[in-house]
């Protein structure tokens, strides 16, 4: 898809930055895409803030692909309120150690993002101030969230895909 | 036995602090918030929120259900402005599945979410009034949310928790009834609303009591991932209906009222002033309306738009469409999209992953009262209690969104 002008200059910015740290770029639907490491996380995310003007937090959130090497994905997004762009940032990590720096250090409003993304996906983020559960209780004992946790009775066999030719 | 919430005790005999657990469910709160405060006196020397009392689970439920069953979730976060999530959510999709709008449907799309802009705000600015003492001003507007819930029962028919309009649209059209009350709202709620600030705006009391009470700075609100009203009182010009125009709010002339101090009076003005704004837009809204071709209250994409009933009864193609839409058996791009519309509390965001499948991959919602609620606790620390009651009340918290 073709980069509009913003987007390629944040996107060149940061390549003259991080270099290949920053990779698979894309732009679905106008909003510039890509995916870091998580020892550089931290950097980017200053770098934006500081320097590109990303100066808002939008949200932090996960998304789990059961099965890959680094299955869950910590996704954050970035306003630029002055320009009006808006930028998402994926960082892929281990299902087994889930971990990663937190991002409470530039944003405090990153807080509860994180606390509500650990309880819902166990991605424990390092350093974190008050890293508690929020919305569940204590004792739940999973995160509830990642996809092997099943919402309805498993045993059900009239809502499977395989039915819908999926 | 772990608990979530801190149950501070106090075992010095000596210590002067007091613990006070507001909440969860406590008269002054409008809601389920927990709160245990260390009090000395009447000053809050710390405190510790605890949420989550009424979490449903809605991301995970989204994932399992087709498309259209997730705008009923949607009602239930901010449930004092429903259609705002609903129509949130439609557009979300419709972005997904690049469907362009008719310019009719973002007309009477942008009526109704800024009735419900005004339902929101009439909440939360009467319950000021109320928790500063002035009952009347409570009892008074609250009238107006009636009449906008008649409005939205006539063209959806319910209430509360609307579940109004369809991916694509609305499920049928605006009657007269509507317009005639539509209009009537026009006419009459400029008067109250006037009368509502001439109560309040200039009222000693309800200044001493607001002015110069929980006072934020734009680097704060910003730091904290404010949005909204919240964010707007403290002077920051960011509304997302200007910066990101979704629904043809481009088409229209309004203000974006901004505070200077971010304290709990200029939250009350930036409210009110919205609700004069709103009136307005919807005011040029019901003008461009009479310019649209009548009757176009959907776009024209039957593979995505729910058919009425008596099509799907009698007409091939459209049960074909309604069997493929209720099965979540739509052709939806494999992609993500983040679309964020201006709720009553602020930006509200949609995070949506689409695999391909029949329901969403990921659904994240991006909850305005989650966000801002995280700074109640540090904020009241050295204020009164009195004046925490009305600072939580100011920041509008809905327990629905607050806990998604």
């Amino acid at each position: 898809m073709e980069e509009t002008t913003i987007n390629n200059d944040i996107h060149v910015k940061l390549t003259e930055k991080f270099g290949e740290k920053v990779t698979a770029v894309s732009e679905p639907y106008g909003l510039l895409t890509f995916v870091t490491y998580k020892d550089v996380i931290v950097n980017v995310l200053l770098h934006l803030k500081n320097e590109l003007k990303f100066n808002f937090l939008t949200d932090i959130t996960a998304v789990h692909y059961p099965g890959k090497d680094h299955g869950i994905a910590v996704v954050y997004h970035l306003n630029n309120m002055v320009e009006r762009v808006r930028i998402r940032i994926k960082v892929f990590i281990s299902e087994q150690d889930p971990t990663i720096p937190t991002a409470t250090t530039v944003w405090k409003g990153a807080n509860w993002m994180e606390r509500e993304t650990y309880d819902l996906f166990g991605v424990k983020f390092e350093g974190h101030p008050d890293l508690r559960r929020i919305l569940n209780m204590d004792d739940l004992g999973v995160h509830p969230m990642l996809k092997q946790y099943p919402l309805e009775d498993p045993n059900r066999v009239d809502k499977k895909d395989e039915f819908f030719g999926r | 036995m772990n608990h979530n919430h801190p149950v501070f005790t106090d075992n010095d005999p000596q210590s002067e602090l007091v613990t006070l657990n507001l909440g969860p469910t406590h008269p002054a709160t409008h809601g389920v918030f927990q709160n245990v405060l260390q009090l000395d006196g009447e000053r809050i020397v710390s405190g510790v929120s605890t949420i989550g009392y009424i979490h449903r689970a809605f991301e995970k439920i989204a994932e399992h259900r087709p498309f259209y069953q997730i705008t009923p979730l949607t009602d239930r976060l901010n449930y004092c402005s429903s259609p705002i999530n609903n129509m949130g959510w439609h557009m979300t999709v419709e972005k997904l599945l690049n469907i362009q709008m008719p310019k009719r449907v973002d007309y009477l799309r942008v009526i109704i979410m800024e009735l419900s802009r005004i339902a929101d705000h009439i909440i939360c600015n009467t319950i000021i009034g109320q928790d500063t003492g002035a009952t009347t001003t409570f009892l008074y507007l609250f009238q107006f949310r009636e009449h906008i819930y008649e409005i939205f029962e006539e063209v959806c028919g319910a209430r509360l928790t609307t579940n109004i309009g369809r991916i694509g649209g609305f499920e049928r059209d605006f009657n007269d009834i509507a317009f005639t009350k539509i209009n009537k709202f026009l006419k009459e709620f400029p008067i109250a609303l006037k009368e509502f600030e001439n109560l309040l705006t200039r009222n000693r009391i309800f200044i001493d009591r607001t002015a110069g009470v929980a006072e934020v700075t734009k680097e704060t609100a910003l730091e904290y991932s404010w949005t909204g009203p919240l964010l707007r009182a403290t002077g920051v010009d960011y509304d997302v209906r200007v910066s990101d125009p979704y629904s043809s709010y481009q088409d229209f002339d309004f203000d974006v009222p901004v505070g200077t101090s971010g304290d709990i009076y200029d939250r009350y003005l930036v409210r009110n002033e919205e609700m004069w704004q709103s009136v307005r837009i919807i005011e040029q809204a019901m003008v461009k309306l009479k310019t649209e071709e009548k009757g176009i209250f959907h776009a024209d994409v039957p593979e995505f738009y729910l058919p009425p009933k008596q099509e799907v009864y009698n007409n091939m193609e459209a049960l074909i469409y309604h069997f493929k839409i209720v099965m979540g058996e739509i052709d939806a791009p494999k992609a993500e999209v983040y679309h964020a519309v201006e709720g009553g509390n602020g930006e509200l965001g949609f995070y949506l992953i689409n695999d391909g499948g029949r329901t969403p991959y990921r659904l994240h919602f991006r909850r305005p009262s989650f966000v801002n609620y995280q700074m109640f606790a540090p904020m009241s620390e050295g204020m009164l209690l009195s004046d925490a009651i009305i600072n939580m009340s100011s920041m509008n918290i809905i327990a629905g969104e607050l806990d998604a």
